[in-house]
């Protein structure tokens, strides 16, 4: 049509700047494992453990609601059932290596995910989320009055055990550089969902979900998807903090967990790869400075006041702000 | 003999709570027509474009595409049949890119949907085919422009492309110039003919002109129920057609509604 604009220019156009786009996510990838690898040399491991679970979890929560719209408040029922899972199996079966329980306890809370998500996806919004919480109380009170759990008091002494009955993971420099390793594998599986022909599909969904059905997409099925990969993430990051801490209780099942992990993904920016992460990290050491100072008594009141800040004034979070301060600045 | 019809209404019914919104509606689209949906607002054009892509569910009757009886099934299976519809408000993803747009369509075909371990530089291959769609409505030079940032014309223009990335049988606009300056009315019509060769098209448009420059058949629509059917001449005759979009009042005074002054700008 138009003379000026040739087509095949535009493309190539398009294709390098996909590229540069790529390296760009390289570099930074590159720059996080580099800090996260010398870290444990600086702050002290099982604290940046506690930060990696949740970060974690915190990723795999917004791959459902920052990357395909759906806001679940129900996901602590998953962090919960990994780690229970793990636990009783590590604590009952000693021929059990660790990697194995995490598998296992990962395992039951996907197929947990499964039934969620199918009971759940028909409804939309705020019903969804209420029907998600409602799941997860069941959860909750099952969890309270299942002996196996250790109930009010929780499942201590959990044994970190061998990895592959080799790797002594009772050593924190061992039982870290694991986590790390789980944690950016997960990250990199996200990454790469997002950007795969499924993640265009979750987009188009997010965005505009009737268009997508008109174009033939069966919707609800790649909603479904979306659940059990988060809640599979989720039930993992659950697993290996009950490996790290020797400990699951109840607080993981709170339907507390289920909003702080709301609290993290909009602080640190949702629908970004790494806003969660920063996010996670930002709620652990709040968390855990107030609880060290005078504050103490103060931390929930702090944190909801930092909720409310962001969702009037800094919608992005820590990562989009940045983003579009660097956008603007950069060109 | 239903050959000939690409697809066929017998005896539709909406009711929503006791309230007829579409009564016993009996459409025959026929193959390679242009055939417009007409009426005053509220006749229950829309509906009818719910129904057919069971964006609503029939209360009674059957929708037949090509002789099947497709009145059971989804929304996302009638649009891999072939029926794809546009929507009154312009249907975008607005995050995306325009090619992306077009690709996502494209995409359906390919069985990769829910390979999420993929990588996204697999769906480059299909680049080609999107900015030759991008090319067919004026928009190549956007293909990497987010869409949210173009203009209403153009995001019209690009959810048209979107829905030929469909190659469907079968193409349902609902409302195409809505909302749009002269310029680019001129423009959709040119577009929506060209789309139209080697397919059929049902439309529903409020602008009389469109509806006598493009359409083969029009069906009008008052009340939910079929007033009179046939070419732009004899609709446009038809002194009820004259009633129900000025009144009650057919002596030939001006009615107020914008429908009405489209009528007389259209003869």
């Amino acid at each position: 049509m138009s003379q000026s604009f040739d087509s095949t220019a535009i493309h190539q156009a398009i294709l390098e700047q996909q590229k540069a786009d790529a390296r760009k996510k390289m570099v930074l990838n590159v720059v996080l494992v580099l800090l996260l690898v010398a870290a444990p040399f600086v702050l002290y491991p099982v604290f940046l453990m506690k930060i990696l679970c949740f970060a974690l979890f915190a990723v795999a929560f917004n791959l459902l609601f920052g990357f395909t719209g759906l806001l679940s408040f129900g996901h602590a029922a998953f962090l919960a059932t990994g780690g229970y899972t793990t636990g009783y199996l590590l604590t009952n079966f000693s021929g059990l290596t660790t990697e194995m329980g995490i598998l296992a306890g990962t395992a039951v809370a996907t197929l947990l995910g499964l039934a969620f998500a199918l009971l759940s996806i028909r409804r939309q919004g705020i019903y969804f989320a209420m029907v998600t919480l409602a799941l997860a109380q069941l959860v909750f009170f099952f969890f309270v009055q299942s002996e196996f759990t250790g109930g009010e008091d929780g499942m201590h002494g959990i044994p970190r055990g061998h990895l592959l009955g080799v790797i002594d993971l009772n050593n924190n420099f061992n039982m870290y550089y694991f986590v790390l390793a789980v944690f950016l594998g997960c990250y990199l599986l996200v990454q790469r969902i997002v950007s795969s022909p499924y993640g265009q599909v979750l987009k188009s969904i997010k965005q505009n979900e009737p268009r997508a059905v008109s174009l033939g997409y069966n919707v609800n099925r790649y909603k479904v998807l979306a659940f059990v990969i988060s809640a599979a993430l989720a039930g993992l990051a659950g697993s290996m903090k009950s490996v790290v801490f020797q400990l699951a209780s109840l607080n993981d099942a709170h339907w507390h967990m289920s909003g702080e992990v709301i609290l993290m993904t909009l602080v640190g920016g949702m629908g970004t790869l790494l806003g969660p992460v920063v996010g996670a990290t930002f709620v652990v050491n709040v968390e855990y400075h107030l609880s060290q100072g005078a504050l103490r008594d103060w931390v929930d009141p702090i944190l909801g006041g930092i909720f409310i800040l962001v969702v009037l004034a800094f919608r992005s979070g820590i990562v989009g702000e940045l983003q579009k301060f660097f956008k603007k600045n950069l060109g | 003999m239903s050959e000939q019809y690409v697809l066929e209404t017998r005896n539709l019914v909406k009711e929503f709570k006791g309230f007829v919104a579409v009564d016993d509606v009996n459409l025959k689209i026929q193959k390679g027509h242009i055939h417009a949906l007409i009426g005053p607002n509220g006749a229950g054009k829309t509906t009818v474009f719910n129904l057919l892509t069971k964006f609503l569910i029939p209360t009674r009757g059957q929708i037949l595409f090509n002789g099947n009886d497709i009145t059971s099934l989804k929304s996302a299976a009638i649009a891999r049949k072939g029926v794809v519809r546009s929507f009154q408000i312009s249907a975008v993803f607005p995050h995306m890119t325009a090619l992306e747009n077009i690709r996502v369509a494209l995409q359906s075909f390919e069985g990769t949907s829910y390979s999420f371990w993929k990588s996204g530089a697999s769906l480059n291959r299909l680049n080609e085919r999107c900015m030759d769609l991008l090319e067919q409505v004026g928009l190549e030079e956007y293909a990497n422009t987010t869409t949210v940032e173009l203009a209403y014309g153009r995001k019209r223009a690009l959810e048209l492309a979107t829905t030929l990335a469909m190659e469907p049988e079968l193409l349902l606009l609902d409302e195409p110039t809505q909302g749009m300056g002269a310029e680019d009315v001129d423009r959709v019509v040119e577009l929506v003919r060209k789309a139209a060769k080697g397919r059929t098209v049902l439309m529903v448009e409020h602008n009389l002109s469109v509806v006598s420059k493009l359409c083969d058949r029009i069906t009008v629509l008052a009340q939910g129920a079929v007033l009179t059917e046939g070419d732009y001449d004899t609709v446009s005759a038809d002194p009820r057609v004259r009633e129900v979009y000025m009144g009650t009042d057919s002596s030939g005074e001006r009615g107020s509604s914008s429908e009405a002054s489209e009528v007389e700008a259209a003869e």
